[in-house]
């Protein structure tokens, strides 16, 4: 059917070619890295000190505990004491606080007493301090919604000795999160994995696309087109360098990911090398259906925008699905990046495997084959 | 009676058009096995669409024809496996080495003793000691050379260049040319477009087109035979100049100044002799010569404008 000779000539050329052009190194590293760091630049914009209002039900020592250990950690500024659920609501919207804290009135008789074990009132319910927070900026929201929950293991340390000791063994309390403004959490841990769509769609769609309109601007098109070599082996052997390019660039961000961000791996390591192996080889594929279509280098950059801009703003990545009009649910819906973003979410902070993921999954395995079908329908051994 | 020469291509009534402009029309030729045909023809008459219609790179909007007894139309790939291709635009990689292109070339033929072959292509072209050069790098008369051996390297039984001497010294271009015909020795075929009438003299047949249409074919001889052109060449003092005034007359084709001589011809001879007439006198001395090529190839692009 086809020559491993042919692709090997065609993978060879493009990797020698690759490895002398200095733009490659440019959009292989240095594209990722500027952007964790701008990125990561916001994450860490001094989001401490934020603005907190309490209600404290409960009078006891503990109580004041948690709120100083709260306060400790030094993301929390408590601005004001409120009374009732009403001036909380109103601290939040009006902007005056971003977090809210409540501490119920039994907290300090839940933690004594510990979860109920034998589970007659109902389920077994502990101590809890709830949190609400206004996760509309969820750059800043992030790193010290992580802080809180930490508060939990550590708040109370000093406080639990003697007989209440052992209480320290399990969680003495839970922290209840409720984020509002933004139900799906697009907090700093979902944009940088968010960020691995993005820098793999801009860098492979373009540079394969590109690559091959060049070869038609150079005339060098004409050249390969006269020699007996089947379109299925230049594709082939055109884009086997770009995976790699692809798989250099995912390990450079998941390893930043993981350094400097402290992004939770949760697992589903499965999914997570499906999915990206799906959306890297389907994204070159893209680049190389564009390239058959335009006549120019400029034409491709413009067709690669084209994708690249709905890729970035309808995708997840900037605005939280969930809270974008229909129709651009149904646009960022048929968005191969959409479905990675699920994906890679989904494995590194849920942990969720294939078994969760297979919609999405299959999403990318159905864009693979239609834009390689594409391409391949449309890639042209003439120059007709 | 000899033995009919198998034809390496044999085409006919090929037709093509880019948008509304029909730039090859009903094209028919015959290529005979073992010859050099030069293809010639005015800028955009359609020399370069033509070749590759022959060599399966654009599909004929009609028409139909063999090419190394192979159908141009179904079994373009195998015609490609046997026909060597230079584009008239530099078409190997600048940014890969001389010696990388050549590999690549022997990779996508998929050609055996590969390191081999590469080696010897190097050592012909005398380019063994700049094999790491980068190709973009080379002088205009290389680069060509290099696009020669990169075509030939397959062993083709077809050769199809074009214009593969434009832009190259005269003594390059000797070299190329000597090796067009040692190729042709070994029974290569080719067909190789120019516009220079010395290369057009090198070669054993000559297609001239114009405006998509085959006008004149036939050896050098033939073709001149053929446009029944007479010539007149006159000398004296001032004669070169008189190219101007000689030239508006009825009945003359063209008049152009070759050195210190004139060269004055039409188509008719009674009207150019008639048209001459009141400068047939001493001190200028009229001789009726043969046309030169070139003389023909203007006089054949001056009527199929008139056509046109
Ligand atoms: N791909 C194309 N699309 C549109 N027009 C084309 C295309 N290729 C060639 N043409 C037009 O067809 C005509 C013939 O072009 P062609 O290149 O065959 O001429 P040529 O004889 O090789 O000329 P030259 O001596 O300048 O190389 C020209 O007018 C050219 O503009
Ligand atoms: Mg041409």
């Amino acid at each position: 059917m086809f020559s491993s000779t042919r692709i090997f000539a065609v993978m060879v050329k493009e990797f020698t070619q690759l490895s002398r052009d200095r733009l490659t190194y440019a959009m292989i590293l240095l594209l990722p890295i500027v952007q964790l760091m701008l990125f990561g630049y916001a994450i860490n914009a001094n989001p401490k000190h934020l603005p907190v209002a309490v209600m404290v039900q409960d009078h006891g020592p503990l109580a004041r505990s948690v709120l100083q250990a709260m306060t400790n950690t030094g993301y929390f500024d408590i601005v004001e004491e409120a009374t009732s659920s009403r001036e909380l609501d109103h601290a939040l919207e009006s902007g005056k606080a971003q977090f809210t804290v409540t501490i119920p009135p039994d907290f300090s008789r839940k933690v004594v007493r510990g979860p109920d074990p034998s589970g007659l009132n109902g389920a077994p319910k502990g101590a809890q301090v709830l949190v609400e927070a206004d996760a509309s900026d969820p750059a800043s929201t992030g790193p010290a919604l992580a802080a809180l929950s930490g508060l939990a293991q550590t708040a109370l340390v000093h406080d639990l000795k003697g007989p209440l000791q052992p209480r320290q063994a399990n969680q003495p309390f839970e922290v209840v999160l409720h984020a509002r403004y933004n139900p799906e959490n697009v907090s700093a841990y979902n944009i940088v994995p968010g960020l691995l769509g993005v820098v793999l769609s801009m860098t492979l769609v373009m540079m394969t696309a590109l690559g091959m309109t060049r070869e038609l601007e150079r005339g060098t098109m004409e050249g390969l087109l006269a020699t007996p070599v089947r379109p299925i082996e230049v594709m082939i052997g055109k884009l086997l360098p770009y995976i790699g390019i692809g798989l250099i660039q995912t390990v450079v961000i998941l390893t930043l990911a993981r350094v400097l961000f402290h992004v939770p791996f949760e697992g589903g390591w499965l999914a997570l090398a499906l999915g990206t192996a799906l959306f890297i080889v389907g994204s070159l594929a893209l680049g190389f259906l564009i390239s058959t279509a335009a006549k120019s280098q400029l034409q491709a950059m413009q067709a690669s925008f084209f994708y690249l801009l709905p890729s970035i703003l309808l995708s997840g990545f900037a605005f939280p699905f969930r809270g974008m009009p229909a129709w651009a649910q149904a646009i960022g819906t048929i968005l191969p990046v959409t479905h990675f973003l699920r994906v890679i979410r989904g494995a590194l902070l849920k942990g969720l495997g294939t078994g969760e993921s297979w919609p999405s999954l299959a999403a990318l395995s159905a864009f693979v084959l239609v834009v390689t079908g594409l391409a391949m329908a449309r890639y042209r051994t003439t120059l007709d | 009676m000899a033995e009919a020469r198998r034809l390496a291509i044999d085409v006919e009534g090929l037709n093509k058009s880019f948008g509304d402009k029909r730039v090859v029309k009903d094209l028919t030729i015959k290529v005979e096995e073992g010859r050099i045909t030069g293809f010639l023809g005015p800028n955009g008459s359609g020399k370069t669409t033509t070749l590759r219609m022959i060599c399966g790179l654009l599909t004929p909007d009609s028409g139909s024809g063999t090419c190394l007894g192979l159908d141009i139309l179904k079994d373009a790939r195998r015609i490609k496996r046997q026909t060597g291709y230079m584009t008239q635009k530099f078409s190997l990689y600048d940014d890969l080495t001389i010696a990388e292109n050549l590999m690549f070339t022997a990779r996508v033929y998929g050609l055996d003793r590969r390191r081999e072959r590469v080696r010897d292509a190097l050592e012909q072209l005398g380019l063994t000691q700049r094999r790491d050069q980068a190709a973009g790098t080379l002088s205009g008369g290389w680069k060509q050379r290099l696009a020669l051996a990169a075509c030939v390297l397959h062993e083709p039984k077809l050769l199809l260049l074009d214009e593969p001497t434009a832009g190259v010294d005269p003594k390059a271009r000797r070299a190329f040319w000597d090796e067009i015909h040692a190729l042709a020795g070994e029974g290569m075929t080719v067909m190789v477009s120019t516009h220079y009438m010395d290369e057009a003299e090198r070669c054993h047949d000559i297609a001239y087109i114009a405006y998509g249409e085959l006008i004149a074919r036939g050896t050098a001889e033939e073709v001149i035979a053929q446009s029944k052109l007479a010539t007149f060449r006159v000398e004296g003092p001032g004669a070169d100049r008189l190219a101007r005034e000689i030239g508006a007359r009825p009945g003359v084709e063209m008049a152009a100044p070759f050195g210190m001589a004139l060269h004055v011809s039409g188509p008719d001879r009674g009207a150019l002799e008639a048209a001459i007439a009141p400068w047939r006198k001493p001190p200028l001395v009229w001789t009726e010569i043969e046309p030169t090529l070139e003389d023909v190839f203007i006089h054949l692009m001056n009527r199929s404008k008139d056509n046109w």
